[in-house]
């Protein structure tokens, strides 16, 4: 259960980013980098995780803001999701990441959250936050993919062990505009594709990232490719504020000609990492934008769909998504 | 009638506190020397304690205790324990460990190890009753009270039971309580149409905001305690049992309330561990509960397993009615909802025959309790979706089969045919209709918008809503001013005052001379019921009414002696009284108070009625020599049950493709008798209706099936509404018919708005969708995405604890 009390730990406020790095790797696996806290206090307050360090990311102000370059941007990984929902450079030329921010959580919440800590966030399966021994906790099973488990809000895609999906609303925008993640480490610095950032059971159960001990995301680049295209966002939750994605969609369509030149369409909710559905978008380019296309989109989408015991309705819920998408947009 | 205070809006004197943070709840005390207790709960549904070893605990340096269920007294079986050595839910108290601070408790308790030896276990009633099913109980499966005498047995239904049911339909082997009246057969017979249909009716915690930690500590034999509470004098003999202590040795404080919906209605077990705690380790001790922990020692709504066969003439006069329920029922006592939900189908609907069977199984879930309409709400939401289908089926108006149906004041119900003191739902409806434009809205219904069509829906609730024979006590003081003691509680709803401002009318004072004295014990109140079951506003109009009839009584009876001629020869102003023939014989009321204090005697409280409750003559023996007491038992005429009705009128946009909907108009009407605060009613029945629409429509009480492991803990998790969720403008207003029982006419209301508010929005949804009737609530998006897009459900028809 739940204790509501955290245990004691080291908690470090760094302002450089080198103290940051510093401080990561000398508590390695350890350690836990923290943004905006509202993934992390949960776990400590339940006391289902329990780092001996806390190094709080809040500080490093050179990590935050929004800065327009070569006709795309660089966010900083502490800008909020305030910041973001209410930037004009974002709502100008990329709106699809301005409207995902806008939906992620409350107000209060998005006050406090970071871009960075959005895309990171660890999975929300009801029984790995109860702090149960399940794959994703290091143990030998899944609470959720049994025939009796409470499976809702799981996967469709790509289960390996565990069934849990990507609850982030930033992430499938930001894999919708080809951004790319700029990671620091003690070793350097690498930039790695949005689609390659997140990472399934497959990989390694026990991460939603290739982000190791001891890096930190500072920087998300989101190139021109897309800039002012047509966007879609839309977030199914059970609540309108205050919520997870049951599933998301979004999506960059670029036109010419009547026809759609080029697109990138990915959704949430349905799989551990942001789906991007390039099935889809293979079956639309070229198309002309009308409901035909759009229909063959949505059943394109679910195609090799698994659904567990009481997860079936995510199926249409998300081909209805894709279609509204290519509809709507 | 009209009148100088009731039915005009004040300003609640606890307001100003709660606005500005001032308000001290339970767990904002301090005393010198508190020290913390935390709880180590069970982590298992049930199971039993082998072996507690807190020699590691019990060495930290500031950990000062640990209580065990050794340590406290054994409650009856099948009572809920106060600590226990066979836990039997997840997050049941297996023992408290007090230490320096909140964080050294939490080390403590990960320091301590209990050995617990697993036990068979259930989270579905059904499951239960199989032959060779679960027992949620080492001694049973059915446990509950009769004649307020408490039972535990075991029950299992045959094979033959089982199977004689279709597939989806509820089995209906032997019930526990069952009741008949009239000729079922013949309302059958004479039915023209006749549904029969299974349903879910799922529980729910009651998301109280404040979690219910407790300070408590003795002094000079006395035991203090600061409880989360709604009630305040009617929580003193059941918490006095528990701590094991005369009336007279407790002081309860309990001025603020973060929410109660019930489940902080009477004395609860958790006040008592810090009592014990405090006692063992003489050190004042603040029990400190998370919220987590609400979500378990909160406990819950019983959820229901149902059918329902119901037949209907052809204008929709319900001939028969025959109604099963079984019912999840927690660990213990539970709640009789089940029994509750049968009373208010044969009110509401007023069937001409009727039975109702029903069984309460144990389940290893948080114990039950009564939540906001307990049982009542429950039924409305099964029974007013299925009055649509039944209306559609003969052709009818949706609105005139409900108000063919409506109780009036010459209504016999139940199988006790049991009288009403009055009713106008009826009126209700009409008035409903009326101010929401029910006809020309229904031109709306099934229009398409896109993916989006909209819904119109109706439904209505009920709640027993008053009782009698409990004390009132005034004051007025030689200063002129005028004492009400108040000891009904605080559950949030301003109508400890609303129902005070009675006193303060019967003797023509002004409201500003006034005090409402309440919320802790020392405060000399009088025996008040408990602030639930939506009575408070009959209740105690009653109450303050006949102790400020005493009080005027006693103004003119110093006057007759001091200024000459009878009391009847005199009358009241609200500063003085005078006679009727002389206005210059006159005494003012401070005059008479300094008076009733020199006289002595009954008039100053030395002496009290010999009616009133022992609690109430203690209080009136404090309050002895300081000034004009009024005080009475009720004894006014009651006949017949209270009864509040509400009803409620929907507009939903449902989108069905992705199963979303948003509420975009709400009109509820009350019929509560004489309106006493406009807007604590208004707020009653608009924070009714977004309960109803959580209730209906939102939120999630699930036990996982194969470890019993709560899936719904926290705010977040229960996804109850926000307020985007909900319509930001709605409408409430009131029948304002007075009921003859009540001196002022009050009724109460607070239960009904919720299950109005509920039914409407199922009536809505169903009607969005064309006539797909779910027969299960909470009604969530997946499900209206599977029936838009004619999918199975997830889940079959009978399963309890889904999302």
């Amino acid at each position: 259960m739940a204790k509501d009390m955290m245990q004691p730990f080291e908690l470090y406020q760094p302002d450089t980013l080198d103290n940051a790095l510093s401080l990561a790797e000398r508590y390695g696996a350890e350690g836990w980098l923290m943004s905006g806290g509202n993934d992390s206090l949960d776990w400590f307050k339940d006391r289902a995780k329990r780092p001996v360090a806390v190094i709080e990311l809040g500080g490093l102000t050179d990590l935050a803001g929004i800065k327009a370059v070569d006709g795309g941007l660089e966010i900083g990984a502490q800008t909020t999701l305030t910041e973001i929902a209410n930037s004009d450079l974002v709502r100008e030329n990329f709106s699809v990441l301005a409207d995902a921010a806008a939906r992620v959580a409350s107000p209060q919440i998005r006050n406090a959250s970071s871009i960075g800590g959005n895309v990171c966030q660890d999975a929300r399966c009801w029984y790995y936050r109860d702090g149960l021994d399940c794959y994703r906790a290091g143990g030998t099973t899944c609470y959720a993919d049994t025939p009796e488990g409470m499976n809702r809000e799981h996967c469709l895609f790509g289960a390996d062990r565990c069934v849990a999906v990507s609850p982030s609303d930033t992430a499938p925008a930001l894999v919708a505009l080809d951004a790319e993640f700029v990671i620091s480490g003690s070793a350097g610095t690498r930039t790695v594709a949005a689609g390659d950032f997140f990472i399934g059971p497959d990989i390694d159960i026990e991460r939603m990232t290739v982000l190791e001990p001891g890096e930190i995301l500072t920087l998300i680049k989101i190139p021109a490719t897309f800039a002012g295209a047509t966007f879609y966002f839309e977030k199914v939750a059970d609540r309108n504020v205050w919520d997870f994605p049951i599933v998301n969609v979004a999506a960059a369509i670029k036109e010419s000609d009547g026809k759609i030149e080029d697109i990138r369409i990915a959704c949430a909710g349905v799989e551990c990492v942001p789906k991007r559905l390039t099935v889809v978008e293979e079956v639309v380019k070229g198309s002309v934008r009308d409901e035909e296309t759009a229909k063959l989109a949505g059943q394109s989408a679910v195609r090799g769909a698994t659904p567990l015991n009481f997860n079936h309705f995510k199926i249409p819920l998300m081909e209805n998504l894709v279609v509204r998408a290519l509809r709507d947009a | 009638m009209a009148y100088k205070l009731l039915g005009k809006d004040f300003t609640p004197p606890d307001i100003t506190a709660k606005v500005t943070g001032r308000a001290k709840y339970s767990e904002d005390f301090r005393v010198e020397g508190m020290v913390y207790a935390r709880l180590l709960t069970s982590p298992m549904p049930h199971a039993k304690v082998v072996n507690i070893d807190a020699s590691a605990a019990l060495a930290m340096k500031g950990v000062y205790g640990v209580l065990t269920a050794d340590d406290v007294p054994a409650q009856p079986i099948p009572n809920k324990s106060i600590l226990t050595n066979e836990p039997m839910y997840v997050g049941e108290p297996i023992l408290a460990v007090a230490a320096e601070t909140d964080q050294l408790c939490m080390d403590a308790i990960d320091a301590i190890k209990v050995e617990l030896e697993p036990l068979d276990f259930t989270v579905d009633p059904l499951q239960s009753l199989y032959p060779g099913g679960p027992n949620a109980r080492s001694d049973g499966n059915i446990a509950g009270r009769k004649q307020g005498a408490p039972y535990v047995k075991e029950t299992k239904w045959s094979a033959r039971d089982f199977a004689s049911a279709e597939e989806g339909q509820l089995p209906m082997g032997p019930a526990e309580d069952e009741w008949l009246y009239g000729d079922l057969e013949v309302g059958f017979d004479d039915s023209e149409y006749v549904f029969d249909e299974s349903f879910i009716t799922q529980g729910l915690s009651h998301h109280a905001l404040e979690p219910r930690s407790c300070l408590s500590y003795w002094q000079n034999g006395k035991c203090f305690v600061h409880g989360s509470s709604q009630s305040q004098s009617f929580v003193m003999p059941g918490l006095a049992a528990y701590v094991g202590v005369e009336m007279k040795d407790l002081v309860f404080i309990a001025e603020f309330c973060g929410g109660g919906f019930g489940a902080k209605g009477v004395a609860y077990t958790e006040m008592a561990i810090p009592a014990f705690m405090s006692k063992k380790i003489n050190r004042p001790v603040m029990l400190r509960i998370s919220r987590a922990e609400e979500y378990g020692l909160g406990c819950a709504r019983p959820g229901f397993q149902g059918r329902l066969k119901m037949g209907f003439a052809k204008d929709g006069r319900v001939k028969a009615c025959d109604l099963y329920i079984i019912q999840e029922n927690g660990p213990d006592t539970g709640m009789n909802d089940y029994m509750s939900a049968a009373d208010a189908l044969s009110l509401v609907y007023t069937p001409e025959n009727m039975r109702f069977r029903g069984i309460p199984v144990s389940t290893n879930t948080p114990p039950r309790v009564p939540q906001r309409g307990p049982g009542q709400n429950q039924i409305a939401c099964v029974v007013e979706p299925l009055l649509d289908k039944a209306a559609t089926a003969l052709g009818i108006s949706r609105l005139d089969i409900r108000t063919v149906n409506t109780p009036d004041n010459a209504t016999l119900y139940g199988p006790r045919k049991g009288k009403v003191t009055s009713a106008y739902l009826k009126e209700a409806y009409l008035k409903g209709a009326e101010d929401f434009g029910w006809e020309e809205r229904l031109k709306l219904s099934g229009q398409r918008n896109g993916s989006k069509v909209i819904g119109i829906g109706l439904g209505s609730a009920y709640h027993s809503a008053g009782y009698s024979g409990f004390d009132g006590l005034v004051v007025i003081t030689p200063e002129g001013k005028l004492n009400i003691h108040n000891g009904v509680g605080n559950l949030g709803t301003y109508s400890h005052t609303s129902t005070a401002r009675v006193a303060a009318e019967v003797l023509k004072m002004e409201w500003d001379d006034c005090t409402v004295l309440r919320g802790d014990s020392r405060k000399h109140l009088p025996w008040n019921l408990a602030q639930f079951g939506s009575n408070t506003s009959y209740t105690m109009t009653r109450t303050n009414y006949v102790a400020a009839v005493d009080a005027v009584n006693k103004l003119k009876q110093i006057a007759a002696t001091d200024l000459g001629g009878a009391p009847e020869d005199y009358d009241i102003d609200g500063k003085n009284v005078f006679a009727t023939a002389d206005a210059s014989k006159s005494m003012s009321y401070a005059q008479a108070a300094q008076r009733a204090v020199e006289l002595g005697g009954a008039l100053s409280g030395q002496e009290a009625p010999e009616d009133l409750n022992p609690m109430t003559k203690a209080s009136v023996a404090g309050v002895a020599g300081s000034g004009l007491v009024g005080v009475a038992k009720d004894t006014l005429a009651q006949e017949g049950t209270v009864p509040a009705f509400a009803v409620g009128f929907m507009q939903v946009e449902v989108d069905l493709e992705t199963g979303k909907y948003e509420v975009t108009d709400y009109t509820g009407v009350a019929d509560c008798g004489t309106v006493l605060h406009p807007q604590g009613l208004a707020q009653q029945i608009k924070g009714g209706a977004v309960d109803g629409i959580g209730l209906a429509g939102y939120e999630r009480h699930v036990y996982d099936p194969q470890n019993g492991l709560p899936a719904c803990v926290g705010l977040n998790a229960s996804k109850l509404p926000t307020i985007l969720d909900v319509p930001s403008t709605m409408n409430a207003s009131a029948v304002e018919i007075a009921d003859p029982m009540n001196p002022v006419g009050a009724r109460g209301i607070g239960e009904p708005v919720q299950g109005c508010a509920a039914a409407a929005l199922l009536s809505a949804l169903s009607d969005a969708l064309g006539g797909h009737y779910f027969n299960r609530v909470p009604v969530m998006p997946d499900m209206i995405v599977n029936a838009s897009m004619g999918r199975e459900q997830s889940h079959n028809p009978l399963q309890v604890n889904t999302f």
